[in-house]
């Protein structure tokens, strides 16, 4: 009899399952607007210009051995990449209290991030510290945390579908209502799964709150670059609480805005009180990070570096996520016009105002089905976009679609 | 700067940075210091030795003739090929990997013509590593081991074993983590009464970590004769096996003879994971190259064990990084490659049984104090001389050797170069230290 045998089928991730069914699709005009990649206007995935260049460099470099880097990583992605976050002339940096971990992605970077906290954040093994993650967010926050040991994983309001924008009260009871000491998993910017972020006033008034009421941060920095094209806008927030003088941590992935999604490049970034607490902590990351891969993977980590820590390459580089950013910024301007041209009950601004790849249109599940079964147009149930899933070729055939959708079914 | 404070005070230490008047703690104030990593510790002892002399004998990776980590021009000409490849995707993989690479790495354990592949009841999955799939087999069993209820446990590891394994399975959550005998010093090979003995008293659903070949950090195997014993000891058990092979085809240079264990609990119809590493035979030890194999006893079962296991992935690392699958990948499907690839393994293991002999007969020639056949009869990358604690201590603060504190060293990081007074060092430590 096999061990196995009572063992049940894991339920299917949806947003893998759209995109099986949208391959499945026969449709002549079918869109994926499920995907969460950037595409070009061809929709094709798009190697960057600086990762090819910057691949060929290191394919034919003999001195570059294929041995294991350090248990934390490779030391010129760590710093390179925390300085990315934090900025070049980061006082926290400069106060030697800014360490990084390497990890498989923005996911390994929150796992690693997370084991430590359950470990040694609270108390000592306090798996009771509850965890806030944004109502709606990114799926996997709530296994990432959940797996590392978390028991106790709660929404914070986030998302106001009737106004549809940010549900700045809801936050704030849900943040001034928390136990003191949980943990808040923010997005550094453009939120997944709404692109709508807090202003700057907004972002002072949380880290404010946050700040009296003693409660962790733990951002979650997917898109940096990709949301408004600037690396130091998109930056603001994390900046802000480190200069407010908060201890936090940032999950970093570079899929996104270096196109390495199949590489596996994120950075863990530590901003501790001082070089001695950091010490301390890092110390512990590493004994986790053993017990989980041991040694990150060298051959993403190599490229990132090397393009962040040359001058050229690294202009290069945010010239490349400002092309990314621009066509997501047109898409977005485009489908808002042709909604409203064709006349598209309800309003259409949060299409423009929201930020990064995704958008919440406000369809409802029915209008969603609708949009999938009739028009063969693939999005998330949650009404959820990708933008870059947009091109200049199927933008009208979209407009269309949500037009006639709108129209027809409540 | 105002900062948080850790209301909770920080029991035993306190650290008081007063800034304008305000007591401040970081909230990582009770943070303790981790112990350090042994061998990242030796390996910094050994970089700030400055004795001319000086060998390290502790590292993971295996060292060609120059005292090099190397990949072989196949290599280097497949991935430049890659690098050039307009057709390849950048696009996640799926949380179990490449599939062309989880097919090959499936076949090169088991045999293309095994019944549990062709019954569609085998799982592979990319790991990041062998600590990956370590890690990724031991959340499976801990989640899965058994569906009524939580499954604590007990896994047996070997005495000595890799000392991260431990860590590894407590990091899933199993803290039940006991050890079975398994070299013994005196007879400076496997104790398999003894190993047999402590497995006949462990519970039944056990899961017992088994090193198919190449044992790490012994070296040392068990016999065909013997591993048929255990196999029959764990069916009759109901023991589950979880095997060890991160260096196949570097042990006995036949990649069928390492993979042999395995190969014989699949025969026999046991269900079974098996932890695989692509670093040491074909050098990309930073790619990260590992897989999980998992073998179950009904087909029926596998679709709902993938998902599982991809669950787990999702929330470990989401996916695995390609770049060094591509290439073993690649390898293993073309014949030729696989051919020229395999060549070149063979040539590693020739030399390492090439500098085991060497040792052993400068050791003799030395007259040095008991047997040595030890040297030769095991296999892979490690080996364990038997020295004792004081005698390894001997060799690195006198003469700047340095080996694992249990005696083991890796066995390519001895050259022509090295080999002498290697060979000398090991004589005087048994004659003046006991």
């Amino acid at each position: 009899m096999s061990i196995f045998a009572e063992v049940p089928q894991a339920p299917p991730v949806a947003v893998f399952k759209l995109t099986a069914d949208f391959r499945e699709d026969t449709h002549a005009q079918k869109v994926n607007l499920g995907v969460g990649a950037y595409r070009t206007d061809d929709c094709l995935p798009w190697v960057l210009p600086v990762v090819k260049k910057v691949e060929k460099m290191i394919v034919e470099d003999n001195s570059l051995n294929h041995e294991y880097l350090p248990i934390l990583g490779l030391p010129e992605l760590r710093s390179a990449a925390s300085k990315v976050a934090l900025g070049d002339d980061s006082p926290a940096i400069k106060d030697g209290r800014v360490g990084a971990v390497q990890a498989l992605g923005g996911t390994g970077a929150l796992r690693i991030g997370a084991e430590f906290l359950r470990r040694w954040y609270n108390g000592t093994n306090n798996t009771a510290t509850p965890v806030y993650v944004s109502a709606p967010t990114w799926e996997n926050h709530n296994a990432v945390f959940s797996d590392a040991g978390f028991k106790d994983i709660r929404p914070y309001h986030y998302w106001d579908g009737a106004k549809k924008g940010l549900d700045v009260t809801g936050i704030m009871d849900d943040l001034e209502n928390a136990p003191e000491h949980s943990i808040f998993v923010l997005h550094a910017c453009a939120h997944n799964p709404t692109g709508t972020d807090p202003t700057p006033d907004e972002w002072k008034t949380i880290a404010e709150v946050m700040k009296r009421r003693k409660l962790f941060v733990f951002f979650d920095s997917a898109y940096q670059g990709f949301a408004s094209g600037s690396l130091d806008k998109d930056a603001w927030a994390i900046r802000y609480f480190v200069s407010e003088g908060f201890e936090l941590l940032c999950a970093q992935s570079f899929s996104k805005n270096f196109g390495l999604y199949n590489e596996r490049v994120g950075n863990l970034t530590v901003v501790a009180q001082d070089k001695d607490n950091l010490a301390r902590v890092l110390s512990q990351m590493e004994k986790i990070v053993r017990t989980t891969w041991s040694n990150p993977p060298s051959q993403g980590a190599r490229i990132v570096a090397i393009t962040l820590n040359n001058p050229d390459l690294f202009i290069e580089w945010k010239g490349n996520v400002k092309t990314m950013a621009d066509r997501v910024l047109l898409m977005r301007d485009q489908l808002k016009a042709k909604l409203i041209a064709l006349g598209t009950p309800g309003t259409w601004d949060h299409i423009t105002q929201q930020i990064g790849m995704f958008s919440f249109t406000g369809l409802n599940p029915k209008q969603v089905q609708y949009m999938i079964k009739e028009k063969h147009v693939y999005l998330m149930a949650s009404g959820r976009i990708n933008m870059c899933g947009l091109t200049s070729k199927n933008i009208d055939y979209v407009a269309e679609s949500i037009h006639e959708t709108v129209s027809k079914v409540q | 700067m105002r900062q948080t404070c850790n209301s909770d005070g920080g029991v035993g230490s306190t650290e008081n940075v007063k800034a304008r008047g305000i007591t401040i703690f970081s909230i990582f104030v009770d943070t303790p210091t981790a112990a350090p990593n042994p061998e990242t510790k030796l390996l910094a002892d050994f970089k700030k030795d400055t004795h001319l002399s000086k060998v390290y004998l502790a590292g993971r990776e295996y060292l060609n003739e120059e005292g090099q980590t190397s990949v072989s021009p196949l290599i280097g000409k497949i991935m430049q090929q890659i690098c050039t490849d307009p057709t390849l995707c950048p696009e996640y993989p799926s949380s179990v990997g490449l599939p062309e690479f989880t097919r090959r790495a499936t076949e090169l354990v088991l045999g293309r013509d095994c019944h549990a592949i062709v019954e569609n009841r085998v799982l592979g999955v990319q790991t990041v590593g062998c600590t990956g799939a370590v890690r990724l087999g031991a959340e499976l069993l801990k989640h899965w081991y058994n569906v009524r209820g939580v499954w604590c446990g007990p896994v047996y590891l070997s005495s000595p074993c890799d000392d991260s394994l431990a860590g590894i399975f407590e990091a899933a959550g199993i803290q039940d983590v006991r050890r079975y005998r398994y070299w013994d010093t005196e007879q400076r090979g496997v104790c398999v009464q003894k190993m047999m003995e402590d497995l006949e008293m462990a519970p039944e659903q056990s899961v017992i970590v088994l090193s198919a070949s190449a044992h790490c950090p012994t070296g040392s195997d068990l016999s065909q004769k013997h591993w048929r014993l255990l196999t029959q000891l764990m069916v009759r058990c109901r023991f589950f096996p979880f095997f060890l092979l991160p260096a196949q085809g570097l042990c006995h240079g036949d990649f069928e003879q390492d993979a042999w264990p395995v190969r014989l609990c699949a025969s026999l119809g046991m269900e079974l994971l098996c932890a695989q590493s692509f670093s040491h035979s074909f050098g990309l030890y930073g790619e990260r190259v590992g897989h999980l194999l998992c073998v179950l006893k009904q087909s029926s079962t596998l679709l709902a064990v993938q998902s599982q296991a991809e669950k787990q992935v999702r929330a470990l690392w989401s996916r695995p990084s390609v770049g060094g699958a591509r290439v073993v990948a690649t390898v293993l499907s073309n014949p030729a490659h696989h051919v020229e690839w395999q060549e070149g393994v063979k040539s590693m293991v020739e030399r390492g049984i090439l500098v085991r002999e060497r040792l052993r007969e400068k050791l003799r020639l030395l007259g040095c104090p008991g047997s040595w056949d030890h040297l030769i009869q095991q296999g892979g990358l490690y080996c364990c001389t038997g020295l004792n604690v004081q005698q390894v201590e001997f060799l690195e603060k006198r003469r700047h050797i340095y080996l694992h504190p249990n005696g083991c060293l890796n066995v390519s990081a001895i050259n022509s170069r090295n080999l002498d007074y290697v060979a000398e060092s090991i004589h005087l430590a048994l004659t003046s230290v006991f």
